[in-house]
């Protein structure tokens, strides 16, 4: 075998054009809606229109007769098949209430969506006609929607079984807090509301299960972020033995959080295709998702800070509602206590005081949205560091500059006890402000103030960090998370030279298959082009925690390194003996060993895999083959950071509020690939504006989704979004030896308080300091006229005035 | 059932469709032809767009039976004798796609756009893909991949 010992081609840093894409372009990539199998049914789902009532009765048996139909299923005929309810893998606190939640309602339904019955039929048509005929009796109950109704004392109960609508409290005070705040010279406390978000991932979700019924065996395909942590719990929940589960995520079509869940469909396919023994398949309408995926936020957070008189900042303090809606999903209460520890930001403190107040209500479940905690902890404390600049009289770069934590390159302890990677906030913020032209931009919005005219300007900072890498498995431990935090990567050297690498990892757009060739083609010297990536299959790839928290490469991706170490490791050994050297005198470079001082004489690792693969002549004691394993349990999180600077232009006669420029300087360590890392940040701060100006889950009194649909929940388009300038700086994470931090959720985290901070400034010379988002046109104008004295046609918004309550983020009769 | 008559991607195809059925429905599980997706229930997203007798449609929201006589073409007649179309080419070039559900859609309504007018701003693209929502680029990059192919599509060098 004839190989060319020229210098390995270097592909981690650049913008290698992705392998994913060909598939995906032509219409060839294989989504779950595009899985059939001969004889598969059609799973269609009745829900409940009412938000909460007592189920007198099921009739099935109209229903049951009609075209096509092969059964169906109310609650109590399906309780049988449950081994467990839908779990709950996060139970934040020891004394959390944690409702059992059946796949499919028996006695009562919770939210508006909550499943009644199971119809299943040959076609996908016959199923959905035969749910308008199951006849369904509920009494009403009455419902509670807000978060403050439901604290309320003698409220209704969304779960007789407790005390009260209180899920739980969790808490986390370092320092004389109460001291802190008591002396302080200046203390700002604001109220800042982040509605519901409805996480719209353009694919749907859906389930085709295959049952093999003499083996006992069952294949579910969903479309899914996590098919290992899916196995692991339908297992349980079902009560099927976990090695006869195979769960095979196909080409993912978007997730944002909302597919990293155990829901109720993916339990109801795998029971009916136990009961039936033939595939069954079930896809979600757009609508229907609306009320059963999860939905995102629901947070009213009050927000202090204390800081001496030139805006030093001394203390934060922060108590969080968070709506859970009517269930515990897979991490429902946990995704307040993501952020819980970033409620100082990038900024110095002496005291800090996080508390969040867990609430049920009869709403759809929340649970991770893109960024999940994190954006709510940074809109808090970017928001408020404006408020406190205004207070004091700075800039708001100023007071920021003033507070950030000082420049370190190894971990550093914060306050809160975590330890920092590393971190250098000033210069991502100088890079930004030259990028965005900061002064000819206060010098502009000058231009317009003085002149009163109608189109302001604004300028909006955000300096952000993050949390993610998630997460070194004794941290979680010591947070009650029930599973670990590791990945797992294995990779297989074949006697042609080829490689293929396993991930335990589950991408859905991020381009995994791309990145991981890049580190296996870099750290092997093989071309990019012989490297393939399997993935997001439980028997192709058994070990693995999957996808979300912007963890896949800082923990999947720093696991593939350390196996690709282990190859040469062993490559080494091999290399050696067959050179008839000590493996001292090797040296390494792009998939080449060469004996020291003798360069000619070399062993190629696709040589080496070769003889690894014959095993006619293997050093004594060494096995044949060349595939190693490694699982990496991180030593710590990943703290990406930057700055995003934002500018809005605001009609003052009509409210509606454009962005005009928006620059982001992330830093999320070192890069793999230059144009997924840009990808990944467009989309992230496409979806932060969405939740600063757009979007809004509304819920009537009756716990009705008001905005049922795409059409009236504003996801926004092209149309109405600018070009994002972006760029970086790169502080290597110390947490793995890649250095790399994650980018996936960074954007989403920085860009709400950019957007609305911007939108205050430019509102600043009418003595408006507060809107709540999205900063929507109805809104601004509200605020504008109430600013002006003048009518009050709109409906105010000023949700800080006394009696105003903690309320819920979604307020009923909001505009949508 | 009714008997419809319909040219897709240059195949005639005679077929017995319910009355109800959906023109996306008839492509992606009689015709086999999954490429185009459903991405709603509401004509909002667009990932079911599709071409009929040359102009942008959503298919989740026409009939199959509405398109009898009609000429359909799909994301699957883009690409020719293996290469890509230069629509592709450009989404491919430029990282205009992540999850690729949205991407047929936004592809040949892309198609459309550059088809039926003439030199394309980058306002003019983002008014035209107004109809296709993508969730995961921000379509800060879809937007130059079309700028990108409809430069190239016009260009003489591709006559």
């Amino acid at each position: 075998m004839a190989q060319v010992a020229e210098k390995a081609q270097k592909y981690v840093g650049g913008g290698v054009l992705r392998k994913e894409d060909p598939e995906l372009l032509t219409g060839r990539a294989q989504y779950i809606d595009d899985i059939s199998m001969p004889g598969m049914l059609w799973i269609a789902i009745v829900r409940s229109p009412l938000a909460h009532a007592t189920i007198n009765s099921v009739d099935t048996s109209q229903a049951s007769g009609m075209p096509g139909v092969k059964g169906v299923y109310s609650g109590a005929d399906l309780a049988g098949e449950w081994a467990d309810g839908l779990p709950c893998a996060w139970p934040v606190t020891e004394d959390i209430k944690l409702p059992k939640h059946w796949p499919v309602a028996k006695d009562k339904v919770r939210h508006a969506g909550d499943p009644v019955a199971v119809v299943v039929a040959e076609t996908r048509a016959q199923a959905v006609d035969a749910t308008e005929a199951v006849e369904v009796d509920y009494e009403p109950l009455d419902v509670v929607v807000d978060m403050e109704a439901a604290l309320a004392p003698g409220a209704t109960k969304v779960h007789d079984d407790f005390d009260d609508n209180s899920c739980y409290v969790w808490n986390l005070d370092v320092g004389d807090v109460d001291d802190v705040f008591n002396n302080a010279p200046v203390v700002v406390k604001e109220r800042y509301r982040h509605p519901r978000l409805i996480p719209n991932a353009i694919e749907p979700r859906g389930v085709v299960c295959q049952p093999n019924i003499p083996q006992g065996e069952f294949i579910v395909y969903s479309a899914t972020q996590v098919p290992h942590i899916l196995k692991t719990m339908l297992a349980l929940t079902v009560g099927v033995a976990e090695q006869k589960v195979r769960v095979i995520a196909p080409d993912v079509g978007g997730g944002f959080g909302s597919k990293l869940n155990v829901y109720a469909e993916e339990a109801i396919c795998l029971a009916i295709g136990r009961k039936l023994g033939v595939p069954v398949k079930w896809i979600e309408e757009r609508s229907e998702g609306y009320l059963a995926t999860i939905h995102g936020r629901d947070v009213v957070q009050d927000m202090e800070v204390a800081a001496d008189e030139d805006g030093k900042i001394t203390g934060f303090r922060a108590n969080l509602h968070a709506d859970m809606g009517a269930y515990l999903q897979l991490v429902t209460p946990g995704i307040p206590i993501l952020g819980a520890f970033l409620y100082h930001g990038v900024y110095d403190c002496q005291a800090y005081s996080f508390t969040c107040t867990g609430v049920f209500t009869n709403k759809t479940p929340t649970d991770a949205y893109r960024g999940a905690g994190r954006p709510e902890a940074t809109y808090a404390v970017e928001r408020i560091m404006d408020a406190l600049a205004r207070k004091v009289g700075k800039d708001p770069v100023e007071i920021r500059r003033l507070n950030f934590l000082e420049p370190f390159d190894e971990a550093r302890e914060v306050i809160t006890g975590l330890s920092f990677d590393s971190g250098n906030y000033g210069v991502s913020l100088d890079k930004a402000l030259e990028n965005f032209g900061y002064d000819d931009m206060r010098a502009e919005q000058k231009r317009r103030r003085d002149s009163g005219d109608t189109k302001q300007l604004g300028i909006g900072v955000s300096t952000y960090i993050e949390m993610c890498g998630l997460a070194p498995s004794q941290v979680l431990a010591s947070l009650r998370y029930a599973a670990g935090g590791w990945d797992a990567a294995t990779i297989r050297c074949h006697p042609t030279g080829k490689v293929t690498a396993i991930t335990g990892t589950a991408p859905h757009g991020q381009g995994h298959v791309t990145s991981w060739s890049q580190i296996v083609a870099d750290e092997l010297g093989v071309p990019f082009e012989d490297v393939e990536v399997l993935h997001g299959d439980t028997a192709i790839s058994p070990l693995g925690m999957d996808t979300y928290g912007s963890r896949s490469l800082s923990v999947g991706g720093v696991a593939l390194h350390y196996a690709a170490r282990k190859i040469v490791t062993k490559a080494k050994t091999i290399a050696a003996h067959e050179l008839e050297v000590a493996e001292e005198d090797l040296e390494y470079d792009s998939g080449t060993f060469s004996v020291k001082g003798a360069p000619d004489k070399s062993k190629t690792v696709a040589e080496v895999a070769f003889s690894a693969w014959t095993a006619h002549n293997l050093p004594e004691g060494t096995e044949p083959g060349l595939e190693e394993t490694h699982v990496f349990d991180p030593p710590n999180f990943t703290f990406p950071s930057g700055a995003h600077l934002c500018a809005v232009e605001v009609d003052t006669e009509t409210g509606l509020t454009r962005v005009v420029k928006y620059v982001a300087v992330d830093d999320c360590g070192k890069i793999i690939n230059s144009a997924i890392v840009e990808g990944q940040v467009h989309g992230g701060i496409a979806q932060g504006i969405a939740e600063a100006m757009y979007e809004e889950a509304v819920y009537d009194d009756n716990g009705v989704l008001m905005t049922s649909s795409m059409a009236n929940y504003r996801v926004p388009s092209a149309a109405e979004l600018p070009n994002f300038e972006t760029d970086r700086t790169e502080t290597p994470s110390t947490t793995n030896p890649l250095g790399v931090k994650g980018i996936g959720e960074a954007g989403t985290i920085a860009s709400p308080p950019a957007v609305v901070n911007a939108t205050i400034d430019a509102l600043a010379p009418f003595g408006i300091d507060h809107i709540d988002k999205p900063v929507t046109p109805e809104r601004v104008w509200a605020a504008l006229q109430n600013a002006g004295g003048g009518s009050v046609e709109g409906r105010g918004t000023d949700t800080t005035a006394a009696g105003s309550g903690v309320g819920s983020a979604d307020t009923p009769g909001g505009d949508a | 059932m009714r008997r419809v008559s319909i040219t897709v991607n240059g195949v005639e195809h005679e077929a017995m469709v319910e009355p109800r059925q959906l023109l996306v429905y008839f492509l992606r599980e009689q015709l086999g032809l999954t490429g185009t997706n459903v991405g709603c229930d509401t004509t909002t997203c667009g990932a079911c767009t599709i071409l009929v007798n040359g102009k942008s449609a959503k298919s989740c929201t026409m009939l199959a039976i509405q398109c009898d006589g009609a000429e359909i073409t799909t994301i699957e007649a883009l690409a020719q004798d293996g290469a890509m179309h230069p629509l592709q080419k450009a989404f491919h070039e430029t990282h205009a796609l992540q999850c690729g559900y949205c991407t047929p859609g936004m592809i040949m309504a892309g198609l459309d756009l550059i088809n039926s007018n003439g030199e394309l701003s980058e306002d003019d693209i983002r008014t035209g893909l107004e109809g296709n929502l993508c969730r995961c680029t921000g379509y800060h990059n879809i937007v130059k991949a079309i700028q990108q192919a409809s430069g190239e599509m016009r260009s003489p060098a591709r006559t």
